[in-house]
């Protein structure tokens, strides 16, 4: 590990234009910096529209930015990779495998011996709280065990970079509310450096060391950076937690 | 308990209508051949047709094999056909629907391949192999390959394009990918062409022993028409439909036990 210091993640500058149906321009990002320090809970707030799913997706590889750069700890990113783990809105489990069969995914890929993925594989599917389910199939769990598994298998991979791109966005609001805690749990007890794209306040204050908000409607520009220095665990209810969370909202709805 | 099993009586009138309707199907045939509205030399009768059912079960003449060992040889035929097909096929569309190169190589010569009818082989095939069963079952298994081809491709195509993107920030490579997301994504896709392929094989059957056998049940249908007796036409034609039928659920059964883990 490099000294604290050192950012993590470093995107400058990025523009992303898409070209739809071979003719159709899309301007979905303009100049977009943000730079993440080593185990730093960073959120992405914007709302619909304003181009943060995309954003994570270029830091991911999966899209290319059309200018700028991405580095993770001073090398440029050109593709996907195993250093950066992803967990996605629509949770992406393959259907035929059991949760174990999933979560096991990253280190059966890299050729790691089954006792000892098997090992990791457990480590986190307890840590997320799922014991007693590795048999199960994706279909006969609910949506917020779903997106553990999600987690899980991310964690499962040992990327140095979480990115998760509204993971309970398909939740209800009391499944929602206790997959933040988690969240929080699961981080404080072993540190990533993550990224968190979400289109809610609450979540975003409840979980981030620093929010940085979009502007709504495409192109997606920079509009805020808060730092939350709430002590954790954090209570929704506090004063100072719903100071910050007025202070965000009435920001946003000048921009709306 | 949330859910409970209740019966639910289908009406005593759609219960006998399937049974009356088979009855009454018969009954007219038997009618009309007694009654000679239609000649002996045109049609055979029901009762007719099994008796010679029973008769050939034993009887080798006129046509030169007992009815079993028609049914065998076609089923053998049809089979090894059918099997040779789903191992060329399978892999060939699964392979065509994710690597490029599989794609651009083999699709046109497969685009100009389909479109003939596979007894259109025929001819070539007695040059070929003479009228034994490799001919045949050559014949067979250029039907059956169609459906392999075409379902595995799409079963193929229609992975989830996320489900692979997720593949890739795990580090997958494309042959990861293909084995472990592609193939069993595509796996319903495979099945589903194993009932159509064994369709296919079972219809070209037919067409294949009509021109080029000297034994099987289509071989039987030849037979009867060459001697005028119709009635043993009938038993051909009753065997191969009894036969496919039963194949076919055969096959459906399979395909439902291996899709149990799969089709949720």
């Amino acid at each position: 590990m490099k000294s604290n210091n050192q950012p993590k993640i470093v995107c400058q500058n990025i523009s992303k234009v898409f070209i739809q149906k071979g003719s159709q321009r899309v301007h979905v990002l303009e100049d977009i910096s943000v730079d993440v320090k080593p185990n730093e809970f960073v959120v992405i707030l914007g709302p619909g529209q304003s181009g943060k799913s995309t954003l994570l997706r270029i830091i991911a590889g999966l899209e290319t930015p059309t200018t700028g750069t991405v580095t993770l700890d001073g090398k440029e990113v050109s593709g996907p990779g195993a250093d950066r783990g992803l967990v996605f809105q629509s949770y992406m489990l393959f259907p035929w495998k059991t949760v174990l069969g999933n979560v096991e995914l990253g280190p059966r890929l890299r050729g790691i011996p089954k006792k000892e993925r098997r090992e990791v594989a457990q480590r986190y599917i307890n840590l997320v709280g799922l014991q007693k389910f590795e048999k199960h199939y994706p279909h006969q769990l609910s949506g917020g065990m779903k997106q553990r598994v999600g987690i899980a298998r991310a964690y499962a991979n040992n990327p140095e970079v979480m990115l998760l791109d509204e993971p309970f966005g398909q939740l209800d609001a009391q499944t929602r509310y206790f997959m933040e805690k988690e969240t929080a749990r699961i981080w404080e007890t072993e540190k990533r450096t993550v990224l968190f794209v979400t289109n809610n306040i609450e979540e975003a204050i409840y979980l981030g060391d620093r929010i940085i908000s979009l502007q709504g409607k495409l192109p997606g520009r920079m509009h805020a950076t808060y730092e939350v220095n709430l002590p954790r665990p954090r209570e929704q209810t506090e004063m100072k937690f719903l100071e910050l969370r007025q202070k965000i909202t009435d920001a946003s709805e000048l921009v709306l | 308990m949330a859910y409970e099993q209740v019966k639910v009586e289908t009406p005593l009138v759609l219960r006998i209508l399937p049974v009356a309707s088979i009855l009454l199907f018969f009954g007219v045939w038997q009618a009309v051949v007694e009654l000679k509205i239609v000649p002996n030399t045109m049609l055979g009768s029901p009762t007719q047709v099994m008796a010679l059912f029973w008769e050939k079960l034993f009887e080798a003449n006129p046509d030169g094999a007992v009815l079993t060992t028609h049914a065998y040889i076609s089923i053998i035929e049809a089979f090894t056909g059918f099997f040779l097909s789903l191992i060329v096929g399978v892999p060939l569309g699964l392979l065509m629907g994710w690597f490029a190169l599989a794609e651009g190589l083999a699709r046109p010569i497969f685009e100009l391949i389909r479109p003939i009818p596979p007894v259109a082989w025929i001819p070539l095939t007695i040059f070929w192999f003479g009228i034994g069963i490799p001919g045949k079952v050559f014949i067979i298994w250029l039907s059956g390959i169609v459906p392999c081809v075409i379902n595995s491709y799409v079963g193929v195509r229609m992975t989830s394009p996320t489900l692979i993107q997720m593949a890739r920030t795990y580090g997958a490579t494309d042959w990861d990918i293909f084995k472990k997301i592609c193939i069993p994504s595509a796996l319903p896709m495979v099945f589903g062409a194993m009932t159509i392929s064994q369709a296919y094989c079972w219809t070209t059957l037919v067409g294949a022993e009509y021109l080029a056998a000297d034994q099987g049940l289509g071989y039987l249908i030849t037979m009867g028409r060459r001697l005028a007796m119709p009635t043993m036409v009938l038993l051909g034609m009753i065997c191969v439909g009894l036969t496919g039928v039963a194949i076919g659920i055969i096959i459906e059964r399979i395909e439902k036990r291996l899709l149990a883990g799969i089709r949720r």
